[in-house]
């Protein structure tokens, strides 16, 4: 880690004004991922701006019959809050699936979205990384690739971006909210993260001298028919190889709304509008499930190591799509499979 | 990203001065001066001596490290001290009422519920937490609400068997 100032933000006005006059300045809030990164001196400010106490802590009803969730809510809180408990237990059960208890208990909600990528190569300094050092070329892709990505890969890229949450939150259709200055804005959590494309160094669209203040669910939360199912190499405390959150709305056994997104996939929450318009105004069957899953990978690319996450893709989105449909959700104690 | 960032110790920008800090430890305010990339791991060991949370993987992989702030476990390798100014923290060294072992303690000398004892501070950090937070009933949810903290001598079944016999007397 290298020498840093250390400065608070005292309000969202302070904390835009602060990282603007400062660009080599980084906002720090649970600290949980960019102190990590900071040791490895992959991430290497010369001064943190603390936000960790801004007045945005709250998860409050919106008028839209959705919840607003303030940016420094800890994971660990959302998660056990009782109206995500009860009305998008989806969330609740992917951000319950991700880290550990000590690091939810500190992560932010915006801290989640920002998280970086856990590729080997972006960590190891002395390898080369486009995404830590754009043009230097990427080691994954001809390198150890396991628990790389199979979708919306680039030749510049193929990492993934690690979070459970955000997986949850894309299925949710949710909104990010952020300040900057030139003002508030809202964008879509679909759009927030991006593709790596030529310029793998941009994980998100959050502009530098911008803030999250909050995160928004709308009023549809899915809590009867929905499934966060989480595979990866131990039963706790990993990154997803695959990760499947499935929503559904049935009447009697059709589907009416269908809501599937995948992690551990791709440099973003991976959704699909293709997929799931495969099982809308579909019957509940393991065959309409398949077709499904079918239409979500056709364009799914394996290299040397990882190709094996298409077959588990395939396999966990029908299992998902199949728990949800049953109303019986995965549990994130009890890891048996139903 | 690219360490295009020009390190600090120059004159333009000269190496940052140390920073109060004041932290009530195991329920006595200590006040220190670190400079401000201190964790509150190396601020607990280093500067205040309280060698009992121990340092393992250093990246919060381990849980080796967990103490209670607020009330509430976390890695405290993955905070900076002068981002906790104000806070309380309870560490190993603070369990323990005159002389009596907190019921974790003793429940983990009861089931043998380590070899080494190096993540042993850490995992009785972790499970107080545990408890406090209400939310594992079975042994399952204690293995599962458990899991950021690595045993590398695999003492996990005792481990759970420790945390259930405290939980029985709370």
């Amino acid at each position: 880690m290298i020498a840093f100032q250390y400065t608070r933000a005292h309000d969202v006005a302070d904390a835009v004004r602060q990282i603007a006059a400062d660009p080599a300045a980084k906002f720090i809030a649970g600290g949980t991922n960019l102190l990590d990164l900071m040791k490895d001196d992959v991430e290497r400010p010369t001064r943190l701006i603390d936000i960790s106490r801004l007045p945005l802590k709250s998860v409050e009803e919106t008028a839209a019959g959705g919840l607003r969730i303030g940016a420094l809510v800890p994971n660990a809180d959302l998660a056990y809050h009782p109206l995500v408990a009860q009305r998008y237990p989806i969330l609740a059960s992917a951000i319950l699936a991700g880290a550990s208890p000590q690091l939810r208990n500190m992560a932010s909600t915006g801290g989640n979205l920002l998280q970086r990528t856990r590729c080997y190569y972006f960590y190891d300094t002395a390898t080369p990384c486009n995404k830590r050092d754009p043009g230097s070329g990427c080691s994954a892709i001809s390198g150890l690739n396991r628990m790389h990505a199979i979708l919306g890969t680039s030749e510049a890229c193929i990492a993934t971006h690690p979070s459970d949450m955000c997986v949850a939150l894309a299925a949710l259709d949710a909104t990010v909210h952020v300040a900057g200055p030139a003002g508030a804005r809202a964008v879509a959590v679909s759009d927030f993260h991006r593709l790596p494309e030529n310029t793998p160094q941009h994980d998100t669209n959050l502009q530098r001298n911008e803030i999250i203040t909050s995160v928004e669910l709308p009023a549809r939360g899915f809590a009867a028919n929905y499934t966060y199912l989480k595979i990866r190499d131990r039963l706790s405390y990993a990154f997803a190889l695959v990760s499947v959150a499935a929503a559904l709305e049935l009447d009697g056994s059709t589907i009416t709304e269908a809501r599937l997104a995948l992690g551990g996939v791709a440099h973003k929450p991976w959704r699909d509008a293709a997929a799931e318009a495969a099982l809308r105004g579909q019957a509940v069957a393991q065959s309409t499930f398949a077709r499904a899953a079918d239409v979500l990978l056709r364009e799914a690319k394996g290299f040397a190591h990882n190709a094996f996450k298409i077959d588990l893709a395939r396999r966990a989105i029908v299992r998902a799509l199949t728990q949800a449909a049953a109303g019986t959700p995965q549990s994130q104690s009890d890891k048996k499979v139903s | 990203m690219a360490p295009a960032n020009t390190p600090l110790g120059n004159k333009a920008n000269p190496v940052p001065e140390k920073l109060p800090v004041s932290l009530t430890i195991n329920g006595v305010e200590r006040q220190l001066r670190v400079a401000p990339w201190t964790t509150l791991l190396d601020a607990l060991r280093d500067h205040l001596g309280l060698t009992g949370t121990k340092k393992g993987c250093d990246h919060g992989q381990c849980g080796a490290c967990t103490v209670l702030l607020d009330g509430r476990r976390i890695n405290s390798c993955l905070t900076l001290a002068v981002m906790q100014d104000g806070a309380r923290v309870t560490t190993i060294e603070g369990l323990a009422t005159d002389g009596v072992l907190h019921p974790l303690q003793q429940a983990f000398i009861d089931h043998d519920a380590f070899q080494c004892g190096y993540c042993t501070p850490g995992q009785i950090c972790s499970a107080v937490g545990l408890i406090a937070e209400g939310k594992a009933k079975s042994a399952d949810e204690i293995r599962e609400l458990m899991s950021g903290n690595i045993c590398r001598c695999g003492a996990y079944p005792n481990i759970v068997g420790a945390i259930q016999q405290a939980m029985g007397q709370s």
